[in-house]
């Protein structure tokens, strides 16, 4: 069965300015062991979809669709059902782990914390589980009895993912989880996330405005631009070989590093995304694409297949019409 | 190339802590900025970058060492420091915490002006440094508020406020770091084209090598506090020579060499810098064995401030001095 499958996904906003819609119509579905990037810049709905995925939305926003988790809805699911699910189903680790520890609570309570209300077990035994999920992300056990002002940001995040951890979810959803690290630390806590999900089985759906990043850890992206799936494909061959503009300017922002096809040339794109509550008619991506063509201001393209292009599908004519979108092929890929 | 504009040579800053230890944020810096040069600064935070460009705008004063702007040492009196800030400007990482959200986007761009008493054709000024920040027409962003700009636009802005005074170097510290990947690239282009229309210097610091790999035309590694390698970009990033520099670029996404090297542990205290060679508990190649031939130099021998010299590569390391037989 399919750990993860979301169907028509539809997210609206209610607020002063009226309806919002955040998340258009989405469709995705994730295997468990395998990782999802989901790649596209402030505002695109990819933090809206990812609380969806726990129903961690505020009240404000009315969720339409369907998201299955191991085939069971998670949107009609009963408060004691869901309440099960979060943590031991499936989780999520978030981008800013100062905000999302406890700063007057030591370290060791507040892992244990999901493990008691969750399992039936005594409190050594969920500080015991602490201190092993704190080993298991490559932090001494002791840290258990220190405070979050007491480690760095790379250590806080870890104890994030060691809390993400502790009711053994088939499912984890991580929100920019390492954007504020620096690389060396970053790349210490991907090691760690990428190997426990081989290691364990567990689906991972990872979020990021960082699309080399998706590619080098995920093995499928979905590229989100005003609330929809623009683009999806595997990973390697999306990030090289963009077939939706926007994809192709997002990767275009971060170089490869001897690609001299962007040494002194940063990409880029000019113009922001559209106001969601006032949205552009036709493409939304139109007013800002260099590739447009008439058709692209009077409809809005639906995420299709390509033809001759195995599980690639974008939301653009030009693509699928069998035309370039420009920039679409990156320098030499390794 | 040129001369260099703003050059600081044996650069150090201490900063006091509790219990009489001394933290030393910047230890032994020489570094250069010609006009006309991109130069970018990397490291990871911690390293002592933000605390080497606030001491190379005055805002922090040396311990050691000296700055100096056009051949002539940085002097620390008010009025010194006002003209020294014409020439040399800073452009901050999130232009929301820069520009007041209650000024115009034109008392932002003209409180420089202002603040020198520059007062001839204050609006003609104005107007040329947001067109040359790419914020056009001018007159339709004066009376514009800083939330009803876009986060590029509001960094151009900033950027303007910072070109007003035609300075002759700018150190940006983080420039895109707060912006959305798809607007980084104009804001990269713009320092690059200010670079040729302005023959502007620029000390560019970041985290991000990639960055440096779009714009920048020669690289310093920093590391607890020194300079680990610099050089022209092409040479220092795609064949890095000091084990730490190395690991960085190993890690990237595509990166140009083949294996990743994950380093464990963080940046140590700057209070408790290691003897020997300051990088020495984390390098690999001292790890492995494969500097078994000068250990006794990583352990015993700090390699030593890096000498500043334009486009040549120097590296900080034991074994690449063996290896390379280069000079120290």
């Amino acid at each position: 069965m399919t750990l993860l499958q979301i169907r028509d996904l539809n997210v609206v906003y209610h607020g002063s300015r009226g309806a919002v819609p955040a998340v258009r119509g989405v469709d995705l579905a994730l295997e468990a062991g395998r990782t999802l990037g989901i790649a596209g810049e402030s505002g695109c709905g990819k933090s809206t979809l990812a609380m969806a995925v726990l129903r961690l939305l505020p009240r404000s926003a009315t969720v339409s669709g369907e998201i299955l988790l191991s085939g069971e809805d998670v949107l009609t699911m009963g408060w004691g059902r869901l309440r099960a699910v979060r943590w031991a189903g499936a989780s999520i680790v978030f981008q800013g782990a100062m905000h999302s520890l406890n700063a007057v609570q030591r370290i060791g309570p507040q892992i244990a914390e999901p493990i008691l209300v969750h399992e039936n077990v005594t409190k050594a035994v969920a500080n015991r589980r602490a201190a092993e999920l704190l080993e298991m992300v490559g932090l001494p056990a002791s840290h258990a009895r220190g405070y979050p002002h007491e480690l760095s940001g790379g250590q806080r995040q870890r104890v994030m993912i060691a809390m993400a951890l502790a009711c053994d979810p088939d499912l984890i959803v991580a929100d920019e989880a390492t954007t504020a690290l620096d690389v060396m630390v970053q790349a210490q806590v991907l090691e760690l996330i990428t190997g426990l999900v081989a290691e364990r089985g567990v689906g991972l759906v990872m979020i990021s405005h960082d699309l080399s990043v998706l590619s080098a850890t995920c093995d499928r992206i979905a590229v989100m631009y005003a609330g929809r799936v623009v683009e999806l494909g595997a990973a390697r061959e999306l990030f090289a070989h963009a077939r939706h503009p926007y994809s192709a300017a997002l990767g275009s922002a971060f170089p490869i590093i001897g690609d001299a096809a962007s040494r002194r040339r940063p990409g880029g794109l000019a113009g922001d995304p559209p106001d969601p509550a006032d949205p552009p008619p036709g493409c939304s991506f139109g007013p800002r694409c260099p590739a447009a063509v008439a058709e692209c201001a009077e409809a809005e393209p639906a995420l299709l297949a390509l033809p001759g292009e195995a599980g690639r599908r974008s939301a653009c004519f030009v693509a699928q019409s069998g035309g370039a979108v420009r920039g679409e092929t990156r320098g030499a890929v390794r | 190339m040129n001369p260099p504009l703003l050059s600081a040579r044996g650069l150090g800053v201490d900063f006091g802590l509790p219990g009489g230890r001394v933290a030393r944020a910047v230890d032994g810096v020489d570094l250069d900025v010609a006009s006309g040069e991109i130069v970018a600064l990397a490291g990871e935070s911690g390293c002592g970058k933000t605390t080497l460009a606030r001491a190379l705008l005055g805002l922090e004063r040396a311990t050691r060492g000296t700055i100096a702007f056009g051949g002539e040492p940085l002097r620390y009196s008010g009025r010194a420091l006002k003209s020294y800030r014409r020439d040399v400007q800073l452009i901050l990482q999130d232009p929301s915490g820069a520009l007041n959200p209650r000024h115009t986007v034109y008392d932002a761009v003209a409180e420089g002006l202002r603040i020198h008493r520059i007062a001839d054709k204050e609006t003609e000024r104005v107007a040329e440094a947001l067109s040359r920040a790419g914020l056009r027409p001018p007159e339709k962003f004066f009376s514009s508020y800083p939330h009803e700009l876009s986060g590029g636009q509001r960094q151009r802005a900033v950027i303007a406020g910072a070109l007003v005074l035609r300075p002759n170097v700018i150190i940006a510290d983080e420039p895109v770091a707060s912006l959305d990947a798809s607007v980084r690239g104009e804001i990269l282009a713009l320092l690059l084209r200010l670079r040729d229309e302005m023959d502007l210097g620029a000390l560019v610091i970041t985290h991000d090598l990639g960055l440096a790999w779009s714009i920048a035309d020669r690289i310093a590694i920093m590391y607890l506090g020194r300079i680990v390698e610099q050089g022209p970009v092409e040479r220092v990033l795609t064949d890095p020579q000091h084990p730490y520099t190395r690991a960085l670029v190993s890690v990237l996404p595509d990166s140009p060499l083949p294996e990743p090297m994950i380093l464990s542990g963080e940046l140590p205290d700057a209070a408790r810098i290691p003897s020997g060679c300051r990088f020495r508990p984390r390098c690999r190649a001292y790890a492995s064995g494969s500097a078994s031939a000068v250990a006794g130099d990583c352990e015993g021998a700090d390699p030593g401030p890096l000498p500043s010299e334009a486009s040549a590569h120097r590296v900080a390391c034991h074994l690449h001095r063996v290896e390379r037989g280069a000079e120290p």
